[in-house]
């Protein structure tokens, strides 16, 4: 369980995100939704500790994030598995090697259990035959998947998506949400996606939560997300085709 | 106070990078793929620039004296010195400034604006300490190394061109320049050397790692990394000249 208690963080004179107060489930998809410039990707990098929010706390299960100092969020890091928008892989690195690269860091394994995990992680996201090409050679949605195998290679506890889908084909957007499900299902990962797609969040998520101008305006169930009277929220919905 | 303020900023980046490695050996693997990116790679530059300067150095220190009365040796005592003392350590350097500084720049500025920087931190790697630190290390060791080899290329540059204009033969070009050599001299081009090493690769390190924004702020940051590496060196050239001499 995550759970976010009074969070506030503003740059200069800009309040960014005002007194947030949300739990995620643990071996869910929540979803944080909200217009671009909403605040959710701070919030998202709060969470990750790449961002000190200026007031509040980060609770993950019952270790205060923000309190916390670097040996131990490290420690709290190690369980964290993150998709970034741009997929951030290495780009001096192929793909086995990125893969490769946070269990070779934390782990003791040997190189033929390395590449053993590497290997199931890549066929976890339906990317064979891939190991050996660079970034710079890979499709938009193949990054995005050797993003995801990057992030799950050390069993995480937590994963975070920051828009999983920017860039990519529907098609092919469809198959990571998918794949973020299974993975969730499968490992019992407590999933953050950040996202404005309504399609991600309908189809693949449990809980929901909305941010407007820094402010959290809903956070719930996917179905009582759908019937709250909020006239953001009901704009937000007609804006994205999904009008109740 | 800007001033002061980039300079609290350049300690502490610079503190940050010392932690307790997540695993030496890929830290160890790293600094020696960093030596030969700074060292072996640097080495035609430096070889040429070296054998350039000494050879000028000889052809113009021989139109300087043009009295009978002045022993034609003193042209290698002149050349030697003037390659040992201030050619092959600031000279080269600056070169290095511009080759190896504008590179760990915009290689760390485009990791950072593509949230490479962000993925290591998010693992729980210090990010400073994993891609700064071995870079400093094989600046410190390698560019003294790079400015031993130019200091006998520059000489024997500076002996061939002696030799192929006519100006004095090679015998004398190295009388002259046994005559002047002085141990300390290349201990102190050392600690040059050692010096503009770690002004190099740190500035260039900070310059990258704040950058922010895209392509074009990639692009000021390798410039301001060459320019302000560059700027440092003339003026820790100055100090350790000052203090040391």
């Amino acid at each position: 369980m995550i759970e976010i208690i009074g969070l506030s963080k503003s740059f200069g004179d800009k309040d960014v995100l005002k007194n947030i107060n949300v739990a995620f489930p643990p071996g869910q998809v929540n979803v944080v939704i909200g217009a671009s410039g909403s605040g959710k990707s701070v919030l998202m990098k709060c969470m990750v500790g790449l961002v000190q929010p200026d007031k509040g706390k980060i609770l993950y299960e019952d270790i205060d994030f923000v309190e916390i100092d670097y040996r131990e969020k490290k420690a709290v890091r190690e369980q964290i598995g993150m998709l970034f928008q741009g997929s951030a892989l290495f780009d001096s690195l192929t793909v086995e090697a990125n893969v490769e690269f946070p269990i070779k860091m934390f782990s003791h394994m040997s190189k033929e259990e390395r590449l053993d995990r590497v290997n199931f992680c890549l066929q976890r996201v339906h990317l064979d035959n891939a190991n050996k090409l660079y970034p710079s050679e890979l499709s938009g949605g193949m990054k995005k998947r050797v993003g995801i195998a990057r992030a799950i290679a050390l069993n995480p506890k937590y994963l975070y998506c920051d828009e999983p889908n920017s860039g990519l084909d529907p098609v092919t957007a469809r198959v990571i949400d998918s794949l973020i499900e299974e993975i969730t299902d499968e490992y019992k990962i407590t999933t953050i996606i950040n996202s404005h797609d309504m399609k991600t969040l309908f189809d693949i998520g449990d809980n929901v939560a909305f941010i407007y101008k820094g402010n959290l305006e809903f956070s719930g169930s996917i179905e009582d997300f759908r019937l709250d009277p909020n006239p953001r929220i009901e704009e937000f919905l007609a804006a994205s085709y999904f009008k109740r | 106070m800007l001033l002061f303020y980039h300079f609290g900023r350049y300690l502490v980046f610079l503190a940050s990078m010392f932690s307790k490695p997540e695993k030496f050996g890929i830290y160890i693997r790293r600094t020696f793929t960093e030596m030969v990116s700074i060292g072996i790679n640097s080495l035609p530059i430096v070889a040429i620039i070296a054998l350039f300067s000494g050879g000028v150095s000889t052809i113009q220190t021989s139109y300087q004296l043009i009295s009978t009365w002045i022993s034609k040796t003193i042209i290698g005592s002149i050349v030697s010195d003037t390659v040992i003392l201030e050619f092959a350590p600031t000279i080269t350097c600056l070169v290095l400034a511009g080759k190896v500084g504008s590179s760990i720049a915009s290689e760390i500025g485009t990791m950072k604006v593509t949230e490479q920087v962000d993925a290591l931190e998010v693992m729980g790697i210090n990010s400073a300490g994993y891609l700064v630190l071995p870079k400093i290390i094989a600046g410190v060791i390698m560019v003294p190394l790079l400015i031993i080899i130019a200091m006998f290329l520059g000489i024997w540059g500076g002996m061939m061109a002696g030799l192929a204009t006519g100006i004095l033969p090679a015998e004398m070009f190295i009388e002259g320049a046994r005559s002047s050599f002085k141990e300390f001299n290349v201990i102190f081009a050392l600690i040059k050397a050692t010096s503009f090493g770690f002004i190099i690769t740190s500035i260039a390190s900070f310059q990258g790692y704040f950058t922010e924004g895209g392509a074009l702020e990639v692009g000021q940051s390798s410039t301001n990394a060459v320019v302000y590496s560059s700027v440092m060196i003339l003026c820790a050239d100055y100090v350790i000249a000052q203090l040391f001499l």
